[in-house]
């Protein structure tokens, strides 16, 4: 282009003694050079513009030269906004090619490069919307508008952000309003005043869940959804592995019961009616990781169901496909990783576990059962006080355990050798995304040289990074954290200085932990990326 | 004389009724309440108290020192006091003896080269001894009643403007400096509640009375917010020889989690609370409380089979700590072992 320009004024110079005779042959080689736009090289066309470009900028007067450029930026704009348009929707591949073509030649002081680009890319969409649709593949009608969204729209690198952690900005809480007015879904109200830190997060009171608000029973959601979404707002049932599995059967029951209305397909159906049930559980209680990877398997699985197959078959396919999910990404890995542990575990061992993580306890009674010797240390701290649980079910198996709250932890660790402990999520740089709590015994451990491992199944392997607690967390009921026998802080809400924080997570530092166990086998924390690419190549 | 005897009878009823009181705890007295009332009774022994000599005052002090000290050995303020007693008459003696307290010390240096060298016995009465330790011994009242004062006063050198502080539990001395800072900065503090017995939730009503921002968390969260906050004060129960703390459970977490963020740890803490004792093993101070605390009774069908623990206090290593600041000022821990020179002598550690 550079060449081009500096060949420019001279070609100008030269042609400038003749300039009546200039803008005859210079349109003609202009025209020329683009049709040949498929074939030319960027330069030779660059070159032909360029040139013409010159010459015409030569005759134009000032105010009409502006003028031409609003026009040249307006139809850019316009072209850009219809490519878009057009290749969302693939059924009207083949009608669309009639106006790409007579945008083609077009006003030849009208075209830009970026223009010429974006139509040779149309013309490209088009002709694999035609190859596709004799093929007969439905293929995710989103394939062609990534390559489409990718250079104009820099954001779909990064995922779009959640709304749960976008509470303090008023344009997508507005937009997520609206969404579910679409789907008649109540949005849920925030409680009590929030810690400045954690402005952008959610902060619901467990004693008015959404139910309560809403008709039961409900038109718009199905009655096991609705059930499930009150057992998870009032903290009934909890843990990653059980939050999954409980989503799962209710999306089963809903499989069940769903039958497909005239005139529509099920594949695309089906994910349209989960849409709002997703939301609902989403207001109930933010969805976990686990949750949103099954979500994910289950929406494409659906969305991969062949046209052709009867609706019974179909709804019996996605119902294995259920269970086999369940089967082998939860239960056959909690076998697999309790078997690798088994080989961690020694005799005469002081294990250190927190909270309730219903991976650690299925390796504690898996060993102990294959006759291994060792004590158990439960460490447990408010206001979920969930070591209680794993405490009575340790101690149900004949396990010998000892009870601690977590302020008490360097008061035991020096007896200690391992440290086991659950997640809820492993991030993509290594960060162990588990109960609040847990980066604190990691840290401490490592001051007291405990090795710390971490178990964690691969389906809840995320291709999120964090690097602190604050960005992507959960606040939980605040009045909670004011419960104590004492009451000090009865009257909290009534102090305005005053705020109370009850934390879910926390994000654990890779360094802090020695070892992750997963079905896979024993892996650092630094495996997590090469894992989610297998898999997704998979 | 019957009037003496009275006098007598009283005074021991009334260290029974103290060391009663130290033996059974339960109540949480602060610990300058603790040192006053220390001293109180120890005023009192010297002024009914049968002694001739300086040397049988000091075995006077010292046995019923021992017996206050053996009642709660975690209440270290009681030896504490019963040690600065003891320096004060050994003072007071040399004074009236005409001897220098420099010479003193060179003495004890020569003593150590040269083995069986002078000692000082002691043994020689004086009149105006009584006196003098006691007027000394009020001095050290009127000391210990402006030690929060004190430290309070240094507040503005350590917070600036919107700084974020964390502190644990409840401490006396921490709310005094947090709030005379809050009259003329503006800050926000975050406070880990401490459980079981969560003080935190005093300590953050009673700041948020001043209208200072206080949120309150719970223990679990300290190393997850430690990221976000610029300084972590907090108070101690005792301050060991070599600059370490004996601190409520739950310090030592605090203290890893700032040093791995490398935040200043901060100890505000008066130097009656400095203790000559070293560390000898970690777990020798630990005191529990009832397991209750931590697992209810209700939780019956389990108790039987299980071990819970409940520690009082945590174990934090000097080289976690960054500032001590006292009434005398801000010291670094390793400047610790010498103020106690000045505090107590040598020949006193061992009550």
């Amino acid at each position: 282009m550079a060449a081009a320009e500096r060949a420019g004024p001279g070609d100008g110079a030269g042609r400038a003694p003749a300039p009546d005779r200039s803008p005859v042959p210079a349109p003609a080689p202009v025209p020329a050079a683009q049709m040949s736009g498929g074939a030319g090289g960027e330069r030779d066309r660059g070159r032909g513009r360029g040139r013409g470009r010159v010459v015409a900028a030569q005759e134009l007067p000032p105010e009409q030269k502006l003028q031409l450029r609003k026009e040249k930026k307006q139809q850019k704009k316009k072209r850009r906004e219809e490519a878009a348009a057009a290749a969302e929707e693939q059924p009207r591949a083949e009608p669309r090619l009639a106006p790409a073509t007579p945008d083609g030649p077009g006003p030849p002081a009208g075209r830009t490069k970026a223009e010429l680009r974006a139509e040779r890319r149309a013309k490209q969409e088009a002709d694999r919307a035609l190859k596709q649709g004799r093929k007969g593949d439905p293929g995710p009608a989103a394939a062609p508008a990534k390559p489409r969204a990718a250079p104009s729209e820099p954001q779909s690198v990064v995922k779009r952000l959640p709304e749960h952690v976008q509470v303090d900005d008023p344009v997508a809480q507005k937009k997520l309003a609206k969404k579910l007015e679409r789907q008649q879904v109540l949005m849920r109200q925030d409680y009590g005043p929030k810690v400045n830190l954690f402005s952008h997060l959610h902060q619901y009171s467990r004693k008015k869940p959404l139910t309560q608000e809403m008709s039961i029973p409900s038109t718009v959601i199905h009655p096991a959804v609705v059930r499930l979404g009150l057992q998870y707002s009032s903290g009934l049932i909890n843990g990653s592995n059980t939050r999954c599995i409980a989503l799962l059967q209710a999306f089963k029951q809903v499989i069940r019961d769903y039958s497909t209305p005239p005139n529509e397909e099920l594949s695309r159906d089906l994910v349209a009616k989960l849409k709002p049930y997703i939301s609902f559980l989403n207001q109930c209680r933010p969805l976990s990781a686990s949750m949103g990877n099954a979500i994910k398997h289950l929406k494409k699985e659906i969305s991969g169901l062949p046209s052709t197959k009867k609706e019974e078959e179909a709804k019996k396919k996605l119902q294995d496909f259920i269970d086999q999910f369940v089967r082998e990404r939860i239960s056959l890995a909690a076998e697999a990783i309790s078997k690798y542990a088994l080989e961690k575990i020694n005799d005469n061992d002081v294990i250190l576990v927190y909270g309730c993580s219903s991976l650690v306890k299925r390796m504690l009674c898996d060993a102990h059962d294959k006759g291994r010797v060792f004590r158990v240390i439960v460490v447990d701290s408010r206001p979920r006080l969930e070591g209680r649980d794993m405490l009575r079910q340790l101690v149900r198996q004949g396990i010998h355990c000892t009870y601690v709250l977590i302020s008490a932890i360097s008061y035991v660790l020096p007896e200690v050798s391992k440290v086991l402990l659950g997640a809820h999520a492993l991030l993509a740089n290594g960060s162990v995304m588990s109960r609040v709590g847990t980066s604190q015994i990691a840290l401490m451990a490592q001051a007291y040289n405990v090795p710390v491992l971490v178990c964690c199944e691969t389906y809840k392997f995320c291709e999120r990074v964090q690097t602190d607690s604050f960005v992507s967390n959960e606040l939980d009921d605040p009045d909670e954290l004011a419960a104590q026998r004492a009451g000090v802080l009865a009257s909290w809400q009534e102090r305005p200085s005053l705020r109370l924080l009850n934390l879910v997570y926390d994000a654990t530092p890779p360094g802090l932990v020695a070892l992750v166990i997963t079905e896979l086998g024993p892996l650092p924390c630094s495996s997590v990326p090469v894992v989610l690419r297998v898999k997704n190549v998979e | 004389m019957p009037g003496a005897a009275e006098k007598e009878l009283e005074l021991s009823e009334q260290i029974e009724a103290f060391v009663a009181r130290l033996k059974r705890g339960g109540q949480r007295p602060r610990s300058e309440e603790t040192a006053r009332q220390t001293l109180g009774l120890l005023r009192k022994i010297i002024a009914r108290g049968r002694w001739g000599k300086a040397g049988e005052l000091m075995g006077l002090i010292r046995k019923e020192g021992q017996r206050m000290t053996a009642a709660q050995p975690s209440e270290t303020t009681v030896g504490n006091m019963v040690r600065r007693v003891l320096k004060i008459i050994r003072e007071e003696y040399g004074r009236l003896r005409g001897r220098s307290e420099e010479s003193d010390q060179q003495e004890s240096l020569h003593k150590l080269l040269t083995s069986g060298g002078l000692s000082e016995d002691f043994n020689t009465p004086f009149a105006p001894l009584r006196a003098n330790v006691i007027e000394a011994i009020n001095e050290l009242l009127i000391e210990l009643e402006g030690t929060t004062e004190n430290i309070a006063m240094q507040a503005l050198e350590h917070i600036h403007s919107n700084e974020v502080i964390m502190t644990i539990g409840y401490s006396h001395t921490v709310e005094a400096f947090l709030k005379e800072a809050a009259r003329k900065r503006k800050f926000q503090v975050i406070v880990a509640e401490c459980a079981p017995f969560c003080q935190g939730h005093k300590m953050a009503v009673r700041l948020a009375e001043e209208n200072i921002e206080t949120t309150v968390m719970s223990d679990a969260a300290i190393f997850a917010v430690m990221s976000r906050v610029n300084k972590v004060i907090i108070g101690t129960k005792t301050i060991l020889a070599n600059g370490a703390l004996i601190a409520v459970s739950g310090t030592h977490t605090l203290a890893l989690a700032a040093k791995h963020h490398s935040t200043p740890l901060i100890v505000c803490a008066p130097m009656f609370k400095l203790s000559p004792q070293f560390p000898n093993e970690e777990d020798s101070f630990h005191k529990f409380v009832s397991p209750q605390e931590a697992l209810p009774f209700t939780e019956g069908e389990i108790l039987a089979k299980i071990n819970v623990h409940c520690p009082v206090f945590d174990y934090v290593p000097p080289e976690l700590i960054t500032l001590f600041i006292s009434n005398i000022g801000g010291n670094a821990p390793s400047y610790i072992y010498r103020l106690m020179s000045e505090l107590y002598h040598p020949d006193d550690h061992e009550l």
